[in-house]
């Protein structure tokens, strides 16, 4: 079997690539889409750790965040089509309300 | 005889390491290009990639049943939703704003504080357990199937719920309301 530290290590390089996609993006859907992403990664880090132990919970773990990224999506997309038609630009930049 | 099943093993588990380092560097080189792209719909189509080399995976590490569920919820629904949203405001351009300058410099150190962090706990802090023998049964619906309904009964019950409001909050927020004075 592979070490358990490679999978891990792949996990966190990916979960970094997103977060670095969070940060230089400006563009809603592309952030969407790297936080969705995230939760993939962190998935990679609970399949391993479940094949490692010998144990199921991991993989039921990887079900539930499967179905709450789903739900995530559903929700967070309607969101962003409300934005979207109330202030026509979907660029974070362009949302500073709060700030006047 | 022992000899012979001991170069086995060795064997498959060279084919096994093999096909993590070719489905990690496909999943590493397409997450790069999903956040160095300028075209969403391009970005969105990485991301797909991304998803089946997790799924090859998932398959590597003896979970089939989460290895399917994740082509078809991932690959067939939310990137189906994705793509569609894209296309129906119109964004596959990204425009180049730059509000803030520094902003982009910070995230690289920070990216680069986080990554030796990650590493060096995934290498160095990481006691790894023994690794557990498990049977051809291990990760197929079978064996996934009462776990999630005796002991996560609750928990699968709840997401059910949570479907449901999601559904619903889909629904309102983009309903679109006649104008009443």
């Amino acid at each position: 079997m592979i070490p358990l530290a490679y999978p891990i290590a792949l996990s966190a390089l990916l979960f970094t690539i997103r977060i670095v996609g969070v940060m230089i993006r400006r563009n809603a859907i592309m952030m969407f889409m790297c936080v969705e992403l995230m939760l993939n990664a962190a998935n990679i880090a609970f399949i391993a750790f479940a094949r490692s132990l010998g144990q199921m919970d991991g993989q039921v773990f990887v079900f539930f965040v499967i179905t709450v990224a789903a739900a995530e999506v559903a929700v967070g997309l309607s969101l962003l089509v409300a934005i979207f038609r109330t202030r026509g630009s979907i660029e974070v930049d362009d949302l500073h309300d709060l700030r006047r | 005889m022992a000899r012979k099943h001991s170069g086995e093993m060795v064997a498959l588990m060279n084919l096994e390491a093999l096909v993590f380092i070719f489905v990690g560097g496909v999943a590493l080189a397409a997450a790069i290009a999903m956040v160095v792209t300028r075209n969403m719909v391009h970005s969105a189509l990485f991301m797909v990639v991304v998803f089946l080399a997790t799924a090859v995976l998932y398959l590597v590490y003896q979970a089939p049943l989460i290895a399917m569920l994740q082509i078809t919820v991932y690959a067939g629904g939310i990137m189906v939703l994705f793509l569609f949203v894209i296309m129906l405001i119109g964004a596959e351009k990204m425009t180049h704003t730059e509000n803030l300058r520094w902003q982009r410099p910070l995230a690289f150190g920070l990216m680069a504080a986080l990554l030796v962090e990650t590493i060096y706990i995934a290498i160095g802090q990481i006691k790894p357990p023994d690794p557990v023998a498990v049977g051809p049964e291990f990760g197929g619906p079978k064996a996934v199937g009462p776990v999630l309904f005796s002991q996560y009964l609750l928990p699968f019950e709840l997401t059910s719920i949570l479907l449901l409001v999601a559904m619903i909050g889909a629904v309102v927020l983009t309903i679109r309301r006649e104008k009443t004075r």
